[in-house]
């Protein structure tokens, strides 16, 4: 409770700062839409950055949390002028067809496979995501999946494709929701999933999953900011959707990113990654 | 249960200290739902009073239509909104995709069905003399309209009650054609989907009862005036 308190006072006190600007200069055409993923959202992280920009800028920021696959369509059609999200491949399709221009790295973290505490594949001990993956299948033990064409969703697929498998029957199920809600079923059912660090840390007061397997580097977990381009989408607002992503990769803001969680969590949720080497 | 009694105790909480940004989403709730009730209350007594009367073949088939309408899945409506608002739609000049007035649509468009089947139904209760006698004495089409609704004000404020009900409860609409933005178009019931999916369960709860609390205030209003000038109370 006392907990809880707190995390919604902090998001209340990032809410509620003033959306008014600071600076005198308006830009010409403030609204900016944003489509990002559900764990930007859920993690908090977007309560802490938005309002700083929006303040700092004048700027106004429609953040729409969605999953990766609908966030990258959403640029596809032109329908948000700046797209963070974290599915690099899909990205590399979007740049390709010259729907988004510009992408950046910003933040990464790692995802990781929780599962129940008695772990009845036996997964605990096992390094390589594939086999584990392999070790669930075999075992034919409840495993859950987004289903949602996220970028943890695509990341999943992409284990079960090196493991060799295509998962079907009544153990493998999809949720078709976010990580938080995914997260929460898999708790009650007892499930296997892969998550992303940052939403799995924010939610596991409220979770019977522990963590099973990291560390693996095809767990390695990217967020990329990119600019839908306004030569093939001339209605997009290029000059906000450019201004937050030089904000997103600003030293400033990438020492945010490391802060971030520290306080809450005893360890960050994202490490910055901006202007870093790709692997 | 723990979480129950938690987020009821948030709630209170919540409401004792006024919390800036619960107000904030609580008005623009009532704000929202209210102008697509008002909208939907328009259209649904003029469109369900004129098929309560009229007479004219295809007149059933259309009322079964708005009979089947007063339970369309919102989040049909939704993406049907979207559609048009999104900016590749063709309604996407008009920018109001996430926007509380893309709302007040989706809601409205909700909401109009409901009111129009239950005034049919109001003003097919009424005795169909009446009207007869009314344009006897002389009144205009107007006057009488105006006269039936006085006489079934009752049943049509209760059809309005539907409307604001099926209106403030959706939330597949307005996450899809709002975007659930903080500040701008995050109202109660999707302010909870968010605080379920970040785990924050005893805020989600608190939402809810907050949700509750508004709706019932809103109905008991109502319903007082519905009531009034009958002998029991």
């Amino acid at each position: 409770m006392g907990y809880s308190l707190l995390l919604l006072f902090l998001v209340l006190t990032a809410c509620a700062t003033p959306a008014t600007p600071a600076s005198p200069s308006l830009p010409a055409n403030p609204e900016v839409i944003l489509a990002t993923t559900t764990s930007t959202q859920d993690s908090g992280l977007l309560d802490v950055l938005v309002p700083d920009f929006e303040a700092k800028t004048g700027y106004r920021i429609k953040v729409i949390a969605v999953g990766t696959g609908a966030a990258l369509a959403m640029g596809q059609r032109g329908d948000a002028d700046v797209l963070f999200v974290h599915a690099p491949a899909a990205e590399m399709e979007l740049l390709a067809s010259g729907d988004a221009v510009d992408r950046r790295p910003v933040m990464h973290n790692d995802f990781i496979i929780v599962g129940p505490e008695n772990d009845p594949a036996g997964i605990r001990g096992t390094v390589k995501a594939a086999d584990a993956f392999r070790k669930i299948a075999q075992a034919q033990d409840l495993f859950l999946s987004r289903g949602d064409d996220s970028g943890t969703h695509q990341t999943e697929l992409a284990l079960w494709k090196e493991a060799g498998l295509t998962p079907a029957g009544a153990w493998y199920q999809e949720s078709g929701q976010g990580m938080g809600a995914t997260l929460k079923i898999a708790s009650e059912k007892g499930a296997y999933t892969l998550t992303d660090r940052a939403t799995y840390l924010t939610m596991r007061a409220s979770l019977d999953l522990v963590l099973l397997l990291e560390g693996d580097e095809t767990l390695y977990n990217i967020y990329h900011v990119m600019v839908v381009n306004p030569e093939k989408h001339p209605g997009v607002n290029y000059e906000g959707a450019t201004a937050f992503a030089d904000y997103l990769t600003s030293p400033e803001v990438q020492r945010v990113i490391r802060e971030y969680g520290k306080d809450r969590f005893g360890q960050p949720l994202f490490f910055p990654a901006a202007g870093k080497p790709e692997p | 249960m723990d979480t129950f009694l938690s987020g009821l105790r948030h709630a209170i909480w919540l409401l004792v200290h006024l919390d800036p940004i619960v107000v904030e989403v609580t008005l623009r709730t009532l704000q929202v739902s209210g102008t697509a009730t008002l909208v939907a209350s328009f259209v649904g007594i003029l469109v369900g009073t004129y098929l309560a009367q009229a007479r004219f073949p295809g007149r059933r088939l259309l009322v079964s239509l708005v009979n089947t309408g007063m339970g369309l899945p919102p989040v049909v409506v939704g993406l049907f909104v979207a559609l048009m608002l999104w900016r590749s739609g063709p309604l996407g000049q008009l920018r109001l995709i996430y926007t509380p007035a893309a709302m007040v649509i989706a809601q409205a468009i909700i909401a109009t069905p409901i009111v129009t089947g239950v005034s049919i139904a109001a003003i097919q209760q009424l005795d169909p003399r009446l009207r007869l006698q009314l344009l006897g004495l002389g009144a205009s089409r107007g006057q009488a309209a105006l006269l039936l609704w006085w006489e079934a004000r009752r049943s049509l404020l209760a059809a309005a009650m539907a409307g604001f009900g099926g209106a403030v409860s959706e939330v597949g609409a307005s996450i899809m054609v709002g975007g659930n933005i903080a500040g701008q178009t995050r109202v109660l019931t999707t302010a909870t989907v968010l605080e379920t999916s970040k785990g924050n369960f005893d805020t989600a709860m608190a939402l809810g009862i907050l949700l509750l609390f508004l709706s019932f205030s809103i109905m008991l209003g109502a319903t007082w005036l519905q009531q009034s000038g009958r002998g029991d109370r």
